[in-house]
C-alpha cells in the first residue's frame, strides 16, 4: 500500500483546491441565470470526493448522487464537459440531457451520478457484481449523502453487498442536513450511521470528512482490503456543506434560518482546503511561488472550460428522440 | 413442427440465449428452485449452474438497480418476478433509471441490456394484489420495450429477441398460458420485437388483443364463425414499441375495432389502442370501438365474484354480436374450462 508520501499530499492538496475553486465559480456563474438546471454544490466537501478518487485505480468505478460535481471532477471528467452541461450544450458531458445531476465520465470511471436518493448505490453493487463475476479485480463506489441511509434501498444494497462480499466501497458524505432537516428528525438519538453498516456485517469507519490526508488513508486502507476479497467497506465521511442544498447561494443571504452563521463559521474554520494547504506549507512540502503557479493554472483551467462551454453549440431539436431506445 | 408448452418454450428460449452469450445470468427470488418458476428456469440451472442461475433476497429495488450496474458493464442479467405486481417495488430502478439511462447521459454512459420477466396471475382466487396486469403503467415510459408473448411460439421467440435488445426490456408472462401447448421452432428464431401478429384472419370486425386474451379471443372468434361472422384477431405482442401499422391495417380493412386486455381499461392498453384508431382511422370506423377489461374494482377472490370479474370468450362473442346489431346467440358454453391447479 501507498504512503502518504510528499507526492501524495501536494496532489491531494491541488485537486481539493481545484475542485473548491470550481464549484465557487460555476456558483458565481449560476447567478447569471444562464445554467438552467438546479445544481448542488460541494463547496466545503471537497476532501471527501479528492482523497477517495486519489486513493482508487484505473479500473475502478465511481458512481455518485445528486451532488456531484466534485466526484466527477476528482474522477477525472473534464471540467469543459461539466460546464457545458451546467450551460445545456451539445459538447456538455451528457450532450444536454442530463443536467447538473445526471454526469457521466464514463472513461475515466465515472459511470454515472443521479438524482434519485439511493438509487446509485444499488447500481453500484451491481457493477461489483460484474467484477466479481469477470474475475476482474476491480473496486465500484458509491458516493452519497447521509440521508441515502434513510432509504430502503440503501439497505437492501448493503445486505446484498455483504452476504456476497461484493467488492463495493460505500462513501456516505455525512454533512448534518437533508435539504433544511437536521439529523435531529431523522434518526433517533445517540445513532452512529457506521453501527448501522455493522449491522450488516460491512466493515465502517467514521473519518474526518474535511481532512483530505485522513480520507485518502482510510479509502486506501478500504479499497486494498476490499480488493483482497476483504469484502465492503463503508466509510462516513463527517463533513459540511458551506451553500444552500440547491443553487449558488449561501443559506443566510438566502434568508433562511435552519442552521446558524455560527455553525457555519464553525465549519468554515475548518475548512479542509486550507488545512490541507497549512500542512504543506508547515511540512515545507511546498513554496508559495509553487501555490500561486498552481493556483493560476487552475483559474486558466476554468477560463477555458467556461468559455469552450460557452461557445458550445446548442443540441439540434430535430435530435430530440436521438438514444430513446 | 414439435409442440411445447409455452413455459417449456420460455425456458428453451432462455437456454438456447444462454448457451450463446456467456453474458447471461439470471437471478430473482425462487429462480433456483427444484420449481424453476413454474419450469422456466430449472433447466437453465441445470445446464448452467448457480453462477449463472441464482437466488435473490426480497430486495426488488435494489436488485433491479444491481442488474442495471451488471448490466452496463457488459452483462445482461434477466431478472424474474414469480408475480408481476412485486415489480411496484422495482419502479424506481426501473423507471427513473433503466428506461432512462441511454437517453440521460446523451448515449455517453452506455446502454442497460436487462431482462425483467415477470409473471402475471390469473383466478383461483389470487386476488387484489397476485393478479395485476402491469403493461399500462410500464409502457407508459419511454425508453423501456414491454413485450407480450401469448402463445408457445412467441414466448421463446420474444425471449430470444429481449436477450440480445439493447434496452431494457419486461416480458409480462400470463400464467394462465404456462401450460399452452402449441409449435414451437426448434431454432433460436426471435420473434420481431414491435411487430403484432394476425392471430386469425377475418372480414367483419377486428379483435385486438393482448396476452392470454387473445386466447379467449380466438375462442370467441371461432363460435363466431359457426353463426357466420368473420372476425379478425390481431395479436399485439408488443405493447412497447406499439405495432400500429398493422392494427390500422386490420380497422381499414373490417370497419370494426374491439379491444380486449388483461388489465383495466382506465387509462390502459385498451385506451391506447382507441385512441389510435379513432386518431388515424376515424373514417374507417363503421361504428363505436369498444373494449372490453377486467372489471373497475381491485381483483376480488370469491369464485363468483371472479366470473364477474374476468372477460371471456363468451363475454367478447356477446359483444361482437351487439356491436354489429345481431339478435343474441347462445354463447353461454363456450368459455374453456378453467383446468388451473392451485395454489400459485
Ligand atoms: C428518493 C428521493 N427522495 C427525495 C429527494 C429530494 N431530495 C433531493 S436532495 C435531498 C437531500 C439529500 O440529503 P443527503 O442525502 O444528506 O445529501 P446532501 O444534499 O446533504 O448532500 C432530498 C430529500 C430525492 N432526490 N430522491
Ligand atoms: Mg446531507
Amino acid at each position: 500500500m501507498d504512503a502518504l508520501t510528499p507526492d501524495v499530499k501536494r496532489r491531494l492538496y491541488r485537486s481539493v483546491f481545484r475542485l473548491r475553486r470550481i464549484e465557487e465559480r460555476l456558483a458565481d456563474l449560476y447567478r447569471e441565470q444562464t445554467m438552467r438546471t438546479p445544481a448542488h454544490f460541494g463547496v466545503g466537501q471537497e476532501a471527501v470526493a479528492s482523497g477517495v478518487c486519489e486513493a482508487l485505480g484505473a479500473r475502478d468505478v465511481v458512481y455518485s448522487h445528486h451532488r456531484c460535481h466534485n466526484h466527477y471532477l476528482a474522477r477525472g471528467g473534464k471540467l469543459a464537459g461539466l460546464a457545458a452541461e451546467l450551460y445545456g450544450r451539445i459538447d456538455g458531458c451528457a450532450r444536454g440531457r442530463g443536467g447538473s445531476v445526471h454526469l457521466t465520465a464514463r472513461d475515466q470511471g465515472f459511470i454515472v451520478s443521479s438524482a434519485i436518493l439511493g438509487q446509485t448505490v444499488a447500481v453500484a453493487c451491481g457493477s461489483a457484481l460484474a467484477f466479481r463475476m469477470d474475475g476482474v479485480p476491480g473496486v465500484a463506489v458509491s458516493f452519497f449523502g447521509e440521508a441515502t441511509c434513510e432509504e430502503g434501498v440503501f439497505y437492501e444494497s448493503l445486505n446484498y453487498a455483504a452476504i456476497n462480499r461484493l467488492p463495493v466501497l460505500f462513501v456516505c458524505e455525512n454533512n448534518l442536513y437533508s435539504t433544511e432537516s437536521p439529523l435531529s428528525v431523522r434518526q433517533p438519538a445517540g445513532t452512529a450511521l457506521t453501527d448501522r453498516a455493522a449491522a450488516f456485517k460491512v466493515e465502517a469507519h467514521q473519518v474526518d470528512g474535511n481532512d483530505v490526508f485522513e480520507v485518502w488513508n482510510a479509502a486506501r486502507h478500504a479499497v486494498d482490503s476490499i480488493r483482497s476479497g476483504g469484502g465492503p467497506v463503508f466509510l462516513e465521511c463527517m463533513t459540511y456543506r458551506w451553500l444552500e442544498h440547491v443553487g449558488p447561494k449561501f443559506d443566510h443571504e438566502a434568508g433562511r434560518s435552519y442552521r446558524s452563521r455560527e455553525e457555519l463559521d464553525h465549519w468554515i474554520a475548518r475548512c479542509p482546503v486550507r488545512h490541507a494547504r497549512e500542512r504543506l506549507l508547515a511540512e515545507g512540502l511546498v513554496s508559495k511561488a509553487e501555490l500561486d503557479a498552481w493556483s493560476d493554472a487552475v483559474e486558466q483551467e476554468i477560463d477555458d472550460a467556461v468559455a469552450t462551454a460557452r461557445d458550445s453549440a446548442w443540441p439540434d431539436a430535430a435530435d430530440l428522440f436521438e438514444n430513446v431506445h | 413442427m414439435r409442440e411445447l408448452t409455452y413455459a417449456a418454450a420460455l425456458s428453451e428460449g432462455c437456454v438456447q440465449a444462454m448457451e450463446r452469450d456467456p453474458a447471461i445470468f439470471v437471478t430473482g427470488i425462487a429462480v433456483d428452485y427444484p420449481s424453476g418458476i413454474f419450469g422456466t428456469t430449472d433447466e437453465a440451472l441445470k445446464r448452467f449452474g448457480p453462477s449463472r442461475v441464482f437466488d435473490a433476497p426480497a430486495m426488488e429495488n435494489a436488485l433491479t438497480g444491481i442488474a442495471i450496474g451488471a448490466a452496463v458493464m457488459g452483462k445482461r442479467p434477466v431478472i424474474v418476478h414469480p408475480r408481476n405486481d412485486f415489480m411496484f417495488l422495482a419502479f424506481d430502478q426501473l423507471i427513473n433509471l433503466a428506461a432512462k439511462w441511454r437517453y440521460m447521459y446523451g448515449g455517453r454512459a452506455g446502454t442497460v441490456p436487462m431482462v425483467v420477466r415477470a409473471v402475471i396471475g390469473k383466478g383461483w382466487g389470487q386476488g387484489a394484489t397476485h393478479s395485476q396486469s402491469l403493461q399500462a403503467p410500464l409502457a407508459h415510459f419511454p425508453g423501456l420495450k414491454v413485450l407480450m408473448p401469448a402463445c408457445p411460439q412467441d414466448a421463446k421467440g420474444l425471449t430470444l429477441a429481449a436477450l440480445q435488445d439493447d434496452s431494457p426490456v419486461v416480458i409480462l408472462e400470463h400464467r394462465s398460458l404456462y401450460g399452452l401447448t402449441g409449435p414451437v421452432d426448434e431454432a433460436p428464431l426471435p420473434t420481431p420485437i414491435g411487430k403484432a401478429r394476425i392471430a386469425r384472419e377475418g372480414r367483419d370486425l377486428t379483435i385486438v388483443a393482448a396476452s392470454a386474451m387473445v386466447v379467449e379471443a380466438l375462442r370467441a372468434a371461432e363460435e363466431l364463425a359457426r353463426e357466420g361472422v368473420s372476425v379478425e384477431v390481431v395479436d399485439v405482442r408488443t405493447i412497447r414499441p406499439l405495432d400500429t401499422d398493422t392494427i390500422l391495417t386490420s380497422i381499414r380493412k373490417t370497419g370494426r375495432l374491439l379491444v380486449t386486455d388483461t388489465s383495466w381499461a382506465f387509462c390502459g392498453l385498451s385506451a391506447e389502442v382507441a385512441a389510435v384508431a379513432s386518431e388515424k382511422a376515424f373514417d374507417a370506423l363503421k361504428g363505436p370501438v369498444r373494449r372490453l377489461a377486467v372489471a373497475d374494482c381491485p381483483a376480488p377472490v370469491s369464485e363468483p365474484l371472479e366470473a364477474a370479474f374476468y372477460p371471456r370468450a363468451s363475454t367478447i362473442a356477446r359483444a361482437v354480436f351487439a356491436m354489429l346489431g345481431k339478435t343474441s346467440a347462445a354463447f353461454d358454453g363456450i368459455d374453456a374450462e378453467d383446468n388451473f391447479k392451485g395454489p400459485y
